[in-house]
């Protein structure tokens, strides 16, 4: 092979071409069918037996509001709870402790194999079960008393929340390197300082994705203690359709306003993401 | 007389099938530094281990400072200590590991002080003075604030020195400190420990690098297949080794 000190001819200069632009005709195509689409669903709609007056006058109205609110307020308590037990059992089922797992796994199988819905009654309706309750000798009262639909929900939701929220929790501390929990170790921390300062806060950047997806799924869940009469959105939409008989327009008020929310808790999210992104490559680079 | 920091006594080791420690029984002296070679899985990195007990060990006994460690002897029978006694016992020992192992959530500064602010509860302002000095003794004085992914894997495996320093140890435990670095970086890291080693501490360390077993250790232990086959000065054992597999090792890594 013959190297010489020159390039090699032949070759036609390209450096000041530019790549053309391609036209791009069949996503144009699929783009126009698409619109046509939604077109005839938007007219088959306003031509449909819906009094769209009524939607706009109900969407801010005040017992809506009130709803959306409660709804919020439902969510953001019972996530809490949820995240709490969450870490708590995730904690457990890693233990070496075979109570601590067995008690850990037999939560997760009782709650996340029975319906939601199911649960919800179940507590709403502990009364029949257990008339008073309270410490002998110290507090009773009344079960119908304290169980309000408010307590209800909340135990429900969290307690079913924290089922799911568990596993999310333990794939993030299992996706932690050993090394990690080596390290903490070795500088004398025991099992549970070094899950609280090492351990958790880098799983947390795996699990923040899976969880704002767990608490979108938590905002709609909210809408089944409707059935026990929390006066969340849905419940309020639906008292106000049994007075007037506009179901669909009072529906479409109630869907806006999670279709709201949920856009909102979405950028939310991202923001999370980069505070627990912290010394990873990703941002820092 | 002066007592051995650290007396191992025939400890042995099982991992399922594999033998990893047969009956292993060695000294190491105060200020002494003690150079582990062998070949993968001749069990030197699990006799460090078990020196701080990250591993746990199946039979025989390891005294540390004169303290039994894992168990104590209690009516004719050995009991486990507690988790919270076995971190207690894990503070006298300074570990350096592998792959660093730096928490990659917190900035070279922020590694260092962890353990003596969270584990050791002292005064935040005295440690951050120590760990900044400690960072311009392994030369890393500019890099307190940067992120372990932001450092190179030299730089990562200095600030890990400094971290398990800074818990002041009686002993300095290195894991083939410098196994996962690039050849060019692996100078710096054994510089400073160079330097540790002529200021006293004592250490036992793991490794692959001979020219600085040769350099700076005051003994070499070859393992094979768990046992300790050879021990000596570094010049005996690494320039007239008396046993064949000894040789054949030594003649396998230059």
């Amino acid at each position: 092979m013959r190297v010489g000190p020159t390039l090699a001819e032949d070759f036609p200069d390209l450096s000041q071409m530019q790549i053309a632009r391609e036209i791009h005709w069949r996503r144009w195509l699929a783009a126009a069918a698409i619109v046509v689409v939604l077109a005839a669903i938007a007219r088959a709609f306003a031509a449909g037996q819906i009094e769209w007056s009524y939607v706009s006058r109900f969407l801010t109205a005040k017992v809506i509001l009130e709803g959306i609110v409660n709804t919020m307020v439902m969510a953001v308590f019972a996530m809490a709870l949820g995240i709490i037990l969450g870490v708590v059992v995730a904690i457990m089922r890693l233990s070496p402790n075979p109570v601590l797992k067995s008690v850990a796994a037999g939560y997760t199988w009782l709650f996340r194999g029975t319906p939601l819905i199911l649960q919800l009654l179940l507590w709403f309706n502990l009364a029949l079960v257990f008339p008073t309750i309270g410490v002998p000798g110290l507090w009773t009262a009344r079960a119908v008393d304290v169980m309000t639909p408010f307590l209800a929900a909340l135990l429900g939701l969290g307690i079913n929340q924290g089922a799911y929220t568990s596993e999310v929790m333990r794939a993030g501390m299992l996706s932690v390197d050993a090394g990690q929990y080596e390290a903490a170790q070795a500088i004398g921390m025991g099992r549970l300082r070094a899950l609280r300062r090492i351990i958790l806060p880098q799983a947390m950047r795996v699990v923040i994705p899976p969880l704002g997806n767990e608490f979108i799924g938590m905002v709609k869940a909210t809408s089944l203690a409707s059935v026990i009469q929390y006066p969340e959105v849905l419940h309020n939409a639906e008292n106000i359709y049994y007075a007037n008989s506009r179901v669909i327009e009072l529906l479409i008020v109630a869907g806006c306003w999670y279709l709201l929310v949920v856009s909102i808790l979405t950028p939310l999210q991202m923001l999370l993401e980069r505070r627990f992104a912290r010394g990873t490559a990703r941002i820092n680079r | 007389m002066t007592k051995p920091l650290v007396a191992i006594r025939s400890v042995s080791k099982a991992f399922g099938e594999f033998q990893a420690l047969k009956n292993v029984s060695l000294d190491v002296w105060p200020g002494e530094v003690l150079c582990l070679i062998g070949a993968s899985g001749s069990g030197k990195t699990t006799l460090l281990r078990c020196v701080n007990q990250l591993t746990v060990i199946d039979s025989g006994g390891i005294w540390l400072d004169g303290e039994l460690l894992g168990v104590r002897e209690e009516r004719g029978k050995l009991r486990r200590l507690t988790e919270r006694q076995i971190a207690r016992q894990r503070l006298k020992t300074g570990m350096v590991f592998q792959r660093f192992n730096l928490f990659p959530h917190k900035t070279a500064l922020e590694n260092i002080t962890e353990g003596p602010v969270q584990v050791q509860g002292r005064p935040p302002d005295e440690v951050r003075a120590e760990a900044t000095e400690l960072l311009r003794r392994v030369g890393l004085a500019t890099k307190a604030d940067s992120y372990p992914s932001q450092l190179s894997g030299g730089q990562q495996q200095r600030v890990a020195i400094a971290r398990a320093l800074a818990m002041k140890p009686m002993l300095m435990l290195f894991d083939e400190p410098t196994s996962a670095l690039d050849p060019e970086l692996v100078g710096e890291v054994l510089s400073v420990m160079k330097e540790l080693a002529q200021s006293g501490m004592t250490m036992m360390v793991v490794t692959h690098e001979l020219g600085f077993a040769r350099e700076v250790a005051d003994r070499v232990v070859y393992m094979d297949h768990g046992v300790i086959l050879e021990s000596g000065r570094a010049a005996d054992v690494l320039g007239a080794p008396r046993e064949a597999r000894t040789q054949a090792f030594l003649a396998a890594v230059i």
